[in-house]
């Protein structure tokens, strides 16, 4: 169970961010996807409870929780709908990265539009010719006296076209991860233009465009950290966003493996009803156990990631593998059980199916999951 | 200003709610939470709060034990403090009796503004606002749909079936508030945080010099004699459109007086 083992205070964050899920999201959440629509009236809403700034400081106005909360919050957010929780859990990678690495001139410039979500951020590492090996990027930024011109493409841009604020990672220096840095783009900067929404398979309700840099000069107070450490950070936030993404999987498929009991229970065949089949009984249970595993690989690593423990990237990217590969295969059992009616986009099933299949693939592919475990195991020498 | 809200504790509605063997309402089965009329009645002391300067907002509840989490929530939405009025002898409290206690605690936590819902969700008399006034011998405007303040007055609208009452009382006042004051706000994380930080008091009947003699079951105006579950939902009717459809269904709901 979600609530299972929690303290007061996260019962009641639960419970808060529960009640918006199903009050905002779930209703719509299956039109906002044949419809493609990305509701930022919505995540406007979602800022009052704090979920514009989740891990950032309170004087910069977020709400200063643990990464052992927010994955508590991205759980509760994707039972209503996993794509907005997905691009909340983004958002939130783009603000923890200016909150912690940035100054307090740019925590100060960026945070309190971040944290009301009256501006919302994209994340921009992937490109056309750089997705699981990010570090041979080509984006390149040219110093020039007081700025830096950057140029190149970005790949796959979650919220693209219509976020504010980008963090860009491009290259400053020679190849391989350290010629790389971090800058601040926004939207209204010359020479930023994005490409078409892409027509996708799910995550639906939020665009997803390639971000075009054609010569865009920005004073070189929008580089967040020192030139050459923007391979680091881009590394550190998608540790915290591996466990959002994570999160996310198991709300989804929690909501699709309830629908799943629900509907077995009233549907009947037979002359009974499913749900005294044992076979499908058992088949719940093993779903059930399979999340529950899955969600407390995501506590533990949350939980290192807290205490700064070393292993935490492995754990992060542990969790990442198991929750996203279990809360797919959770949802895609969720399909079977419902028959000829999971296929229907009206039951809302095939829609988790869809949305959940591509937490396998970004921030980093469960492949390169499992490249990141290796290399905890056998040493990252080899 | 201080301002007092009035909160009540009850059943989830969504819950299996049942009454005890003394026909109370059984609160030890159920989960509870803060009734969502009153989230209404926090949500209008805030908004006053955020528009005057120095305005201190208390909730207050009487209630069992768990009536705490109805304060928590009141305090993570942001009141300021909170009271909770528990004694064993307040079982089986009417709202004569729980009026007493209520004005009672709201005399000596010192008021400018008392808000309540309009009703609550479980027993839903809707007279404790007037029971109030009349106990601290201080104006009424209930049921109201608009409230603000300014200049020691409070004034509000009360949407009636046929015309709108601009209502105007001066303070110390009591008012009451709907469903339609304005949707209320979810706590914050950030005020989820706080919440436990906030001073919770909590008063017996003692501390409210109210005699056992004059609240709990036993001295309520009015006794329960039965109560009964309500039946079970039965399967609707089926109208089969073989054409007449239409006309079917007029019958149908003309039947049941609806049409
Ligand atoms: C909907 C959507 C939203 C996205 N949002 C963002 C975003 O907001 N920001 C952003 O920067 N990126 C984003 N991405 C990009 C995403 O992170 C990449 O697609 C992902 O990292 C994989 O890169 P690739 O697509 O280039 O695949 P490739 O790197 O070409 O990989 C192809 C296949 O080979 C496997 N593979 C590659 N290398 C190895 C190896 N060494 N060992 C074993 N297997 C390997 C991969 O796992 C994969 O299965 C998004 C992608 C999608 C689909």
């Amino acid at each position: 169970m979600l609530t299972t083992g929690l303290n007061e205070d996260q019962l009641a964050i639960v419970e808060t961010t529960l009640d918006f899920a199903q009050e905002h999201l779930a209703p719509q959440a299956d039109a906002w996807d044949q419809q493609k629509h990305f509701p930022v009236d919505v995540l406007r809403k979602a800022a009052e409870l704090g979920l514009g700034g989740v891990y950032v400081g309170e004087d910069w106005g977020g709400s200063g929780l643990t990464r052992s909360d927010g994955v508590l919050v991205f759980e509760a957010l994707a039972v209503g709908c996993p794509t907005i929780a997905g691009y909340l859990s983004i958002h939130n990678m783009v603000a923890w990265m200016i909150d912690r690495f940035g100054d307090d001139i740019q925590r100060a410039r960026w945070l309190p539009g971040l944290c009301s979500t009256d501006t919302l951020g994209s994340y921009c590492l992937t490109e056309p010719g750089a997705g699981s090996d990010a570090a041979a990027l080509r984006t390149r930024a040219e110093r020039d006296g007081d700025h830096y011109v950057l140029t190149g493409v970005k790949q796959f841009i979650s919220g693209a076209g219509v976020s504010d604020v980008y963090i860009v990672m491009a290259r400053t220096g020679d190849d391989g991860a350290r010629g790389i840095s971090a800058f601040v783009v926004q939207s209204d900067d010359a020479g930023l233009s994005f490409g078409p929404n892409e027509k996708k398979m799910g995550w639906n309700a939020q665009p997803t465009r390639q971000v075009i840099l054609d010569g865009v000069r920005v004073p070189a107070d929008r580089r967040l950290g020192a030139e050459g450490d923007g391979f680091r950070i881009a590394m550190k936030g998608l540790n915290g966003g591996r466990l959002g993404i994570a999160a996310c999987s198991l709300g989804g498929a929690q909501s699709a493996l309830d629908r799943s009991r629900a509907y077995l229970t009233d549907r009947e065949a037979f002359g009974a009803p499913l749900i005294e089949s044992s076979a499908l009984q058992f088949r719940l249970a093993d779903m059930a156990t399979e999340l529950a595993a899955a969600r407390a690989l995501v506590r533990q690593a949350a939980a290192a990631l807290d205490r700064e423990d070393p292993q935490a990237p492995h754990l992060c990217a542990m969790a990442k593998r198991f929750a996203t590969d279990t809360g797919f295969s959770v949802a895609d059992d969720a399909l079977q059980l419902h028959g000829g009616y999971g296929y229907l986009s009206e039951y809302g099933i095939e829609k988790i199916v869809r949305d959940l299949r591509v937490h396998q693939i970004l921030e980093g592919s469960n492949e390169i999951m499992r490249l990141i475990v290796a290399r905890g195991l056998i040493g990252a020498g080899r | 200003m201080k301002i007092v809200v009035c909160v009540k504790y009850v059943p989830d509605a969504t819950g299996d709610r049942k009454f005890a063997d003394d026909l109370t309402v059984d609160r030890d089965d159920v989960d509870g939470l803060l009734s969502e009329l009153d989230e209404y009645a926090v949500e209008q002391a805030l908004r006053i709060a955020e528009e005057a300067d120095e305005t201190e907002v208390t909730a207050l509840t009487v209630g069992p034990e768990d009536a705490k989490d109805a304060l928590r929530k009141a305090l993570s939405m942001g009141a300021d403090k909170a009271i909770h009025v528990e004694d064993d002898g307040l079982h089986g409290t009417d709202v004569i009796g729980t009026s007493l206690v209520l004005a009672k605690a709201i005399a000596k936590a010192g008021y400018d503004l008392v808000i309540s819902g309009m009703a609550s969700t479980d027993g839903a008399m809707g007279v404790v606002p007037a029971l109030l006034a009349e106990r601290l011998g201080v104006p009424q405007a209930t049921l109201l749909s608009e409230v603000g303040v300014e200049g020691g007055l409070v004034t509000g609208r009360r949407d009636g079936d046929a015309a709108s009452e601009r209502l105007e009382a001066r303070l110390p006042a009591v008012v009451s508030v709907t469903d339609q004051s304005g949707e209320a706000r979810y706590p914050s994380f950030k005020g989820i945080m706080a919440a436990k930080k906030k001073p919770v008091e909590t008063w017996d009947l003692s501390d409210l010099d109210i005699e056992a003699g004059s609240v709990g079951l036993e001295h309520a105006w009015t006794a329960v004699d039965s109560a009964a579950d309500r039946p079970a939902r039965t399967a609707g009717t089926v109208v089969t459109d073989e054409g007449e459809g239409g006309r079917q269904l007029a019958a149908f709901l003309a039947g049941q007086k609806f049409i």
